[in-house]
């Protein structure tokens, strides 16, 4: 088995017939976390706690009592989930060292089926940010940066420049989690998604990412950015183990009072393969302003192909989409500031030494705890709370939201079963590129396509679809009804089948794989 | 002199008496040791979340119906925001949008002039009863320059109950708790003991001259019993007719009780009037409940309260159980006013009139003037009482059989009260009370009186 294959499909036969066993794979995932480190994806990597639960699951393998297609199988986690014993620090030095007395519902339901849990990856500081670069522990790097597609393409321009500032950025705020699964150090990655920082980051690494509709996945134990939108993220390799994932992790949890309370049941993805009663719906707004004219072809070549295939394909309008980055501002800022608030030292996390008065510790720990970007959103959302401000801002924000929501109800209503949309504006940009313009710049740009599902709660993916003129990823997005990942993630399978995206070729991947090369076709979509 | 018109309002804090906190599954318990009952949730640990206890919402729909409000069938929950060691995570989550209860109403008594046989019976109305959590307890070491923390309260589930400004004086704000606390302690929602913290007063005082406006009204904080209710409400209305009097104006300020001094002081400055900046909470979704029309047939009786339900079971309040016992024993209204007014009373009485043939009219005398005053006397409760309901009635047995006089009863009960272990025939015997109905052996005695006299 190796490194690059699908769970169901592959390592789970290969672990069950003991042609691989769990402790050889998390070994070959650990040396390949410490021969990619220059990639910055990891914050933690809880070796120890790994091997042991290697070791564990072994046995029970050869006892012939696997826990399930999970068991066994390496899984890293955003630093912004809490894991009992092991540092959960959210890229933030207010949390620096913390270690958590609970795991978070997700990541104990992963470690009940007998995932290996890998280590903590690296995000933007409290996931504000979507390029994964504005966290203490550094930026996280693209491993497409160092892959053979992209070096050939910048062959041409890089005589001049040093090697090391050409690299490309994750997008964010996972890029850490999209990193670690795009470089084949584990099989899937827990994300967090609040406005695409799930599909952002897997679009531009060329992994799959899935945000699920807000109240399947249980929060408790996520540090929540904005509680009304926020949701567990999951990306992987190809859409078949987003199924899996999903199906360990979906359901009520009492501990989550925004669950729902309805049965979850896992489902197997069919193999689709006629879309001819499909109505997939093209959002003309998503034709946003930026969007590269590589994108815009890619799209229409996808819209064209389940045209050709006999699905019926419309344009439809969500008419409410240019409000949404600016109404998103509001709430998110607005939650932010409250949800900041525990953060005073007192309890737990950083706490400042000044002593002169409570207040004055409170203010400095907070100062010496959040980066600029949390204290710019905490300052911001408190100002949209204030009573003066609170009809005007928050109030009118939360009438926009549900506008926007509508949207896609009434398009849902009028016989569209999917969207399709871009999910970044243009591939992954070179660091020094994106670090021109601040945060909140580039929040309010790369959010656009990804941000109105998460204020419509609704299911989205990204599917990776094809290399850019640069060699790196670009990745299309579908969103889905409400609670009907099924059908939404069963489309993504049967284009994902189409577009054969090709595998990414990295020397230290190949270096420690010494298994069987999968090689997929690379019939690539472009 | 134009006469001043007091303005009185309360806001009321009681907390509920439930296994555990409002949100979360730590245990509420009076005096634990420091932080020994604090969940992650309590210590806002990152991650956590809110949910919902359903016995807290029973207390607070119990309660609203006590007090004649409207249940609302859907009710929301908002973060109140602002920094305090005692609140860790920054906020406080409670009803400020749509409360579980409006638009009540709270019948009390009052004595006129201090006399029990002219009681009037005036209503105060409860705009709304709201549920929220409690802080945690900051203790100030001013020695040491330090704030310690006790987060044990933090997330206690409280009912806040507002009553609106139809009081006029100390004595109406106190009678008006009195009953809300018999109230409370009758459905069991609360223990609403003020000295344990279980029920707060913060009282809303202005003063204004008849067709006038209402004047600036100042609030009254840490008001640590009912005494002290009273005294601290006629104190602030006092100093404000003082102030104003004198030319001098009234600012819209808290103040706080001091209970040593007998005044109210104006408390540190907080900085200014904060904004709360309050917030929907985003991790609950609306409180929904139902009543018997409103009820899903398949809904899971487990996951959902009715209010029809909940009212069919309400224990009598005690107006009915005043009503109840002047009805069934023939008392006066101010006689059941009183026993409820005592905790345990009541029971003691319908003890006593259970296991005696003395009429219940006869028999609260006994137990009011006698059984009570002594009892006072003494800072005694009816638990601690040394004579029990039996012997008191074993008493007035012999009472009612003029086996004694009236006079004789009351040594005898003087002597039960050393709680010796006697029964009342033994220290009759003893002290040779009996009275003699022998009408020989009368006239043998006023004869040997007479007899005595005349050798005078």
């Amino acid at each position: 088995a190796a490194l690059k294959d699908g769970l169901r499909s592959q390592v789970s036969a290969a672990l069950k017939e003991g042609r691989v066993t769990p402790t050889e794979l998390c070994q070959r995932c650990l040396a390949l976390i410490k021969s990619t480190k220059f990639l910055n994806a990891y914050i933690t990597v809880a070796e120890e706690t790994a091997l042991k639960q290697a070791e564990e699951s072994e046995e029970r393998y050869k006892r012939g009592q696997p826990l399930g297609i999970l068991d066994g199988i390496p899984i890293s986690v955003k630093d912004n989930f809490n894991t009992a014993g092991i540092e959960t620090t959210c890229a933030s030095n207010m949390l620096k060292g913390y270690i958590s007395p609970y795991n978070a519902t997700v990541v104990q339901k992963l470690l009940d089926q007998g995932a290996v849990l890998l280590g903590k990856t690296n995000l933007d500081e409290f996931a504000m940010g979507s390029g994964s670069t504005d966290g203490v522990f550094g930026p996280v790097r693209n491993p497409w940066s160092y892959s053979k597609q992209y070096k050939e393409k910048s062959v041409l321009k890089s005589h001049s420049e040093d090697e090391e500032s050409d690299w490309v950025i994750t997008g964010g705020s996972s890029g850490g989690s999209a990193a670690a699964v795009s470089s084949f150090t584990c099989f899937a990655a827990l994300g967090s998604d609040t406005g695409g920082s799930t599909r952002n980051p897997a679009a531009h690494c060329g992994v799959v990412g899935l945000k699920p509709t807000y109240g399947l996945i249980s929060r408790h134990g996520l540090i929540p950015l904005v509680n009304s939108m926020d949701v567990p993220g999951i990306l992987t390799r190809c859409v078949d183990d987003a199924a899996v994932l999903l199906g360990s992790l979906a359901g009520h949890d009492p501990k989550d009072s925004t669950t729902v309370q309805d049965d979850f049941k896992p489902f197997e993805l069919p193999n689709l393969t006629d879309v001819s009663k499909l109505s997939i719906g093209i959002p003309k707004e998503y034709h946003a302003p930026g969007l590269s004219s590589e994108i815009l072809a890619l799209w229409s070549k996808a819209a064209d192909l389940f045209k050709n295939a006999g699905a019926k394909v419309i344009e439809v309008s969500l008419p409410h989409t240019r409000y949404s980055i600016v109404c998103y501002h509001v709430l998110c800022t607005a939650e932010v500031a409250s949800n900041m608030a525990r953060f005073d030292g007192l309890e737990y996390g950083h706490r400042s030494d000044m002593k002169d008065s409570t207040e004055s510790m409170y203010a400095a720990t907070r100062r010496e705890g959040f980066n600029d970007v949390v204290r710019g959103r905490i300052l911001s959302g408190n100002y949209f709370l204030l009573k003066q401000n609170y009809e005007k801002y928050f109030v009118k924000a939360q009438k926009v939201r549900r506008l926007i929501a509508n949207d896609f109800v009434k398009v849902f209503r009028s016989g569209v079963d999917i969207l399709l949309t871009p999910t970044t504006l243009s591939d992954a940009a070179p660091y020094t590129e994106f670090i021109q313009e601040d945060n909140r710049t580039r929040s309010a740009q790369d959010d656009i396509l990804t941000q109105a599902a998460n204020m419509a709660g609704l299911p989205a993916i990204n599917v990776p679809t094809a290399l850019s003129e640069r060699g790196l990823p670009v990745g299309l997005q579908f969103i889905g009804r409400s609670f009907q990942e099924k059908q939404l993630l069963s489309v993504a399978k049967w284009f994902e089948k189409q577009v054969q995206f090709p595998v990414i070729q990295l020397e230290e991947v190949k270096r420690h794989d010494n298994g069987v090369f999968q090689h997929q076709k690379s019939a690539s979509f472009s | 002199l134009a006469p001043w018109v007091p303005v009185v309002g309360l806001e009321i804090h009681a907390q509920i008496s439930s296994n555990s906190k409002l949100f979360s599954g730590s245990q509420v318990q009076f005096a634990a040791p420091p932080n020994s009952l604090v969940s992650f949730f309590d210590a806002s640990l990152p991650g956590t979340l809110p949910v919902l206890n359903r016995r807290c919402v029973e207390a607070a729909v119990m309660t609203g119906l006590a007090l004649n409000c409207s249940i609302n069938k859907k009710s929301l929950f908002d973060r109140k925001h602002y920094f305090y060691a005692d609140l860790p995570a920054g906020y406080q989550i409670t009803q400020q949008r749509v409360p579980i209860a409006v638009n009540g109403s709270l019948s009390y008594s009052l004595c006129i002039d201090n006399k029990m046989s002219q009681m009037v019976t005036k209503t105060v109305r409860i705009k709304q009863i709201q549920l929220e959590q409690d802080s945690g307890k900051s203790l100030h070491d001013d020695t040491r320059s330090q704030t310690l923390v006790d987060l044990n309260r933090a997330g206690v589930g409280l009912m806040e109950v507002v009553m609106e400004p139809d009081m006029c004086c100390g004595e109406e704000a106190a009678a008006a708790v009195r009953e809300l606390q018999l109230i409370l302690q009758t459905l069991g929602s609360s223990q609403a003991v003020m000295a344990e913290g279980q029920l707060r007063v913060d009282a809303n005082v202005s003063v204004h001259h008849p067709g006038e406006p209402y004047g600036v009204r100042t609030e009254v904080k840490n008001i640590n019993s009912i005494r002290f209710l009273a005294k601290a409400v006629d104190y602030e209305i006092q100093r404000q007719i003082e102030e104003l009097e004198n030319g001098g104006t009234i600012l819209n300020e808290t103040r706080a009780f001091d209970s040593k001094l007998g005044c109210t002081v104006p408390m540190r400055d907080k900085e200014g009037k904060q904004d709360y900046r309050f917030m929907p909470e985003p991790n609950l979704p609306p409180l929904i409940l139902y009543d018997a029309k409103s009820l899903p047939a398949n809904m899971n009786h487990q996951q959902v309260i009715n209010i029809d339900w909940i009212h069919e079971r309400l224990p009598d309040l005690p107006s009915v159980k005043r009503e109840k016992l002047v009805e069934q024993y023939g008392i006066l209204p101010e006689h059941s006013f009183t026993l409820l007014n005592e905790d345990g009373l009541a029971e003691f009485f319908e003890s006593v009139v259970k296991h005696t043939q003395m009429k219940p009219k006869k028999v609260i005398g006994w137990v009011l003037n006698d059984l009570l005053s002594y009892l006072k006397q003494h800072s005694l409760t009816v638990k601690e009482s040394p004579v029990s309901s039996f012997l008191l009635a074993d008493l007035l047995n012999l009472l009612e059989k003029k086996e004694i006089s009236s006079t004789a009863a009351k040594q005898v009960l003087a002597e039960l009260w050393k709680g010796e272990g006697k029964t009342p025939l033994e220290i009759v015997k003893e002290q040779k009370l009996e009275l003699l109905q022998d009408q020989k052996e009368l006239e043998q005695i006023c004869q040997a009186v007479i007899d005595g006299q005349e050798n005078e």
